[in-house]
């Protein structure tokens, strides 16, 4: 056992350390505006496209690199090492163009939006959440109805990350609601600017407005733009979802750990003495090392698997789970240490305070972001564990004669 | 990164699985939990035959001389099987003694018997009080002799020589030196049988090392001992999950059930934890990386964790069945809590292991 690279992977390594190393001065220390973190992103990307950083593991045929996922982890590595600004294109280039480039119907769509995409001139976002449909995806209502070469959206969908940054999305749509609900799907292209379009933030708990509700009012998409065949938009939702799984799923870069509950604690002299000396304390800051550090080692053991070559197994499914939860409970406890300096927000008595406080806001829309935690542990119990599905009474039923909620 | 077991390792896996899949089913456990004898010696014979008492003792000392790494493998599957053998006493715990702190003669006189199961060996570290491992000692030391009670000594039964620990660090006392008598104890483990061993003026050579050794050995044995309580869990949870896709209620299997899935969910997701910190700790004791301090604490507290809720939740995922003598729930919900009291409790590793983050307050690599 050890934990270091192979001769190929040091090589590679040293490549990208020193490529970044050159190339982030241009871009890292800018920010302020929206506009000016935009414009840094966008930088950003076009330098990493120009260098071949772009679509690591993606085939060459699609204009990837064709490297190993090994590859791809030791970039993020060394990227995450600088404030580099990524986060624009994580849904996109994450999520939505590997969708394109597998289920675009032909070389013309393929030309036109993926090499734009990958040099990040043009931003994507994803719809599929609907006001009635979250984890119950497949229940979506937005309808999409032929009309000679075009198809006509009208519907709403909500919860879409980036939406008001984006140039293009992926939807998912009914095109048959007399068939079961999995069966009537589609998947098209859209433009977000397109005439119909109606983008407005929604306010999060947090304060933030990161995503938005999006209204579609007679919206005209081409065939050409359609992703997979008619009533397949399932199967091509499923591919956007599996890369969702590898997109989010460990701890923010920017979340508290150990250190910080372990600073906060010295800081902290109660009448029985300081709170790091407190068994409690102990036992909950050893809580969570167990899960923070666990999850670390856990991305360790299938970061090997595929650095020698073996098929990884489940186990990087615990993680979304384990980390939203676990940041929840360490901003709870701080603040409970912190007795009533624990109700102060943006104070700066306490080391670390106010960040763990924002945890415990932020912590709440995670255990629900990208799957809750409840459609994780369905999915850990029946596809790792193999036991049975939920009931689905609506399972077979055609959509248009399940029973809805007003 | 190389964080993962061997291929050699994993055949031995493979080997030892198939072993005691076949030669330590649970009726086995059974049988010594409902009879006299105090293991099945005719299951240890057979193990000693395949060489694992010898396998991570030094070739000078008739061993075969494996890393602690495949001591890991065949520690959990062990800990799978419940087999009712002195391995963990023996293999894991007394066997690492000496190799920690023995002095040269013990070495010398106890790892060849131990290789090739002429000694078993077991470990006296309580004294029936509340107070964690390397605490207090009412046991008196003097001239060479010790006096005093321990137990629970598991396996205390069947040894032929014992580590004992006082408060100044590990003695190696032979079973049939003057003095020393046994009787059996009671405990929630009916498998793992314990016994209380009283010393009079006993003969006990010391370990070499004092406290540092006595500290060293503890640390150790959390590893160990993680990768035992690794194996249980995993087979509680396998258990419970069996039965979840079996067990009919209200028309439909169990297993289906959110309020049941997500349970089973939740050992996988413990289970998956204890496993990281398991290696974790395993790697740090191969290579006595700076960070074993804490890698030991945290796969104790990560196994024990999970073997517990594993335990629990599978006797209650059985429903009343689970809770009668002749399932084999209570198997797993005894050895749970047996693993973790005999080397210290949560509060006892939770302070270990936050001494450790404390000692080494930098950011943790990767």
């Amino acid at each position: 056992m050890d934990f270091n690279d192979t001769a190929e992977e040091a090589t590679y390594r040293a490549a990208a350390a020193k490529w970044i190393g050159g190339a982030i001065g241009a871009v890292e220390r800018s920010g302020g505006s929206r506009a000016e973190s935009v414009a840094a992103a966008k930088a950003w990307q076009k330098l990493k496209y120009e260098a071949g950083y772009v679509g690591i593991t993606w085939p060459k045929s699609v204009g990837g690199q064709g490297g190993t996922p090994m590859q791809q982890i030791i970039f993020n590595q060394e990227e995450s090492k600088h404030n580099a600004p990524t986060g624009l294109y994580a849904i996109g280039l994450g999520m939505c163009i590997p969708t394109v480039f597998t289920h675009g119907l032909s070389p013309e769509i393929f030309n036109r939006y993926v090499p734009v995409a990958m040099s990040g001139e043009e931003v994507w976002c994803q719809l599929f959440s609907e006001p009635a449909a979250g984890s119950d995806l497949a229940g979506i209502r937005t309808r999409a109805e032929r009309d000679g070469d075009e198809w006509v959206i009208n519907g709403q969908k909500v919860w879409t990350s980036g939406a008001h940054l984006s140039d293009y999305g992926i939807v998912v749509t009914r095109t048959d609601p007399s068939v079961p609900k999995h069966k009537g799907l589609t998947m098209f292209i859209v433009d977000m600017k397109a005439p119909g379009m109606d983008i407005r933030p929604i306010k999060q708990m947090s304060g933030g407005a990161e995503f938005n509700e999006v209204f579609f009012t007679d919206v005209r998409v081409k065939d050409s733009h359609r992703l997979g065949e008619i009533g397949q938009g399932w199967q091509v939702a499923l591919t956007t979802l599996m890369h969702e799984r590898v997109a989010v799923g460990g701890k923010p870069s920017s979340a508290p750990g150990v250190q910080e509950m372990i600073e906060l604690a010295k800081a902290i002299d109660l009448d029985e003495g300081n709170a790091l000396e407190q068994s409690h304390v102990r036992q909950k800051i050893a809580d969570v090392y167990i899960q923070d550090r666990g999850i670390a080692l856990t991305r360790m053991r299938t970061i090997s698997a595929l650095s020698s070559g073996r098929t990884p197994g489940p186990e990087s499914s615990i993680s979304k789970v384990v980390v939203a939860k676990m940041m929840q409970e360490m901003g709870s406890f701080a603040a409970d240490m912190s007795e009533s300096a624990g109700l102060i927000s943006g104070g700066d008595t306490l080391p670390h305070l106010d960040h763990l406080q924002q945890t415990y806001i932020s912590s709440a829309g995670l255990r629900i972001a990208g799957g809750t935690d409840e459609i994780l542990r369905n999915i850990i119990a029946e596809r790792v564990l193999g036991l049975p599905g939920d009931m689905r009474p609506d399972k077979t039923l055609p959509f248009n004669a399940v029973p809805k909620a007003a | 990164m190389n964080f993962q077991f061997s291929d050699e390792a994993e055949a031995l896996r493979d080997q030892a699985r198939k072993f005691l899949d076949a030669k330590s089913t649970r009726d086995k456990a059974r049988s010594v939990m409902e009879g006299d004898a105090p293991t099945d010696a005719a299951l240890w014979q057979e193990i000693v035959e395949l060489g694992w008492t010898a396998l991570r003792i030094p070739e000078e000392h008739g061993g075969l001389g494996l890393s602690v790494l495949e001591l890991c493998v065949l520690a959990e599957e062990v800990g799978r099987a419940l087999s009712p053998v002195p391995f963990t006493s023996s293999v894991l715990m007394a066997t690492e003694a000496l190799l920690i702190g023995g002095t040269e003669a013990q070495k010398a006189k106890w790892l060849p018997q131990l290789a090739d199961g002429s000694a078993i060996g077991a470990v006296a570290m309580g004294e029936g009080t509340a107070i964690a491992p390397g605490g207090k000692s009412n046991l008196r030391v003097e001239k060479g002799t010790i006096s005093g009670v321990k137990l629970p000594v598991q396996d205390g039964g069947v040894a032929d020589f014992l580590i004992v620990s006082g408060a100044d660090g590990l003695f190696l006392v032979d079973m049939a030196a003057a003095g020393v008598s046994r009787e059996s104890v009671a405990t929630i483990d009916l498998v793992r049988k314990s016994t209380k061993v009283s010393f009079a003026n006993t003969p006990a050579e010391p370990l070499d090392g004092g406290r540092a050794t006595l500290d060293t050995f503890i640390q150790s044995c959390a590893v160990l001992l993680a990768f035992e309580g690794v194996g249980g869990a995993e087979a509680a949870m396998e258990m419970a999950v069996s039965y979840a896709k079996d067990r009919v209620a209200f028309g439909n299997k169990i297993g289906g059930y959110q309020a049941v899935k997500h349970r089973c969910a939740d050992m996988y997701i413990k289970n998956q934890l204890a496993r990281s910190h398991a290696y974790y700790g395993a790697w740090a004791l191969l290579t006595g990386a700076p960070e074993l301090p804490q890698a030991a604490a945290g796969a104790r507290i990560a196994a024990i964790d999970a073997f517990q809720f594993a335990a629990e939740e599978n006797v209650q995922l059985h429903g009343g069945i689970g809770f009668t003598w002749e399932s084999d729930c209570q198997f797993f919900y005894r050895r749970a809590r047996l693993l973790a009291l005999n080397l210290g409790s949560k509060a006892y590793w939770s302070d270990r292991l936050v001494r450790g983050l404390e000692q080494r307050n930098a950011p943790l690599a990767v």
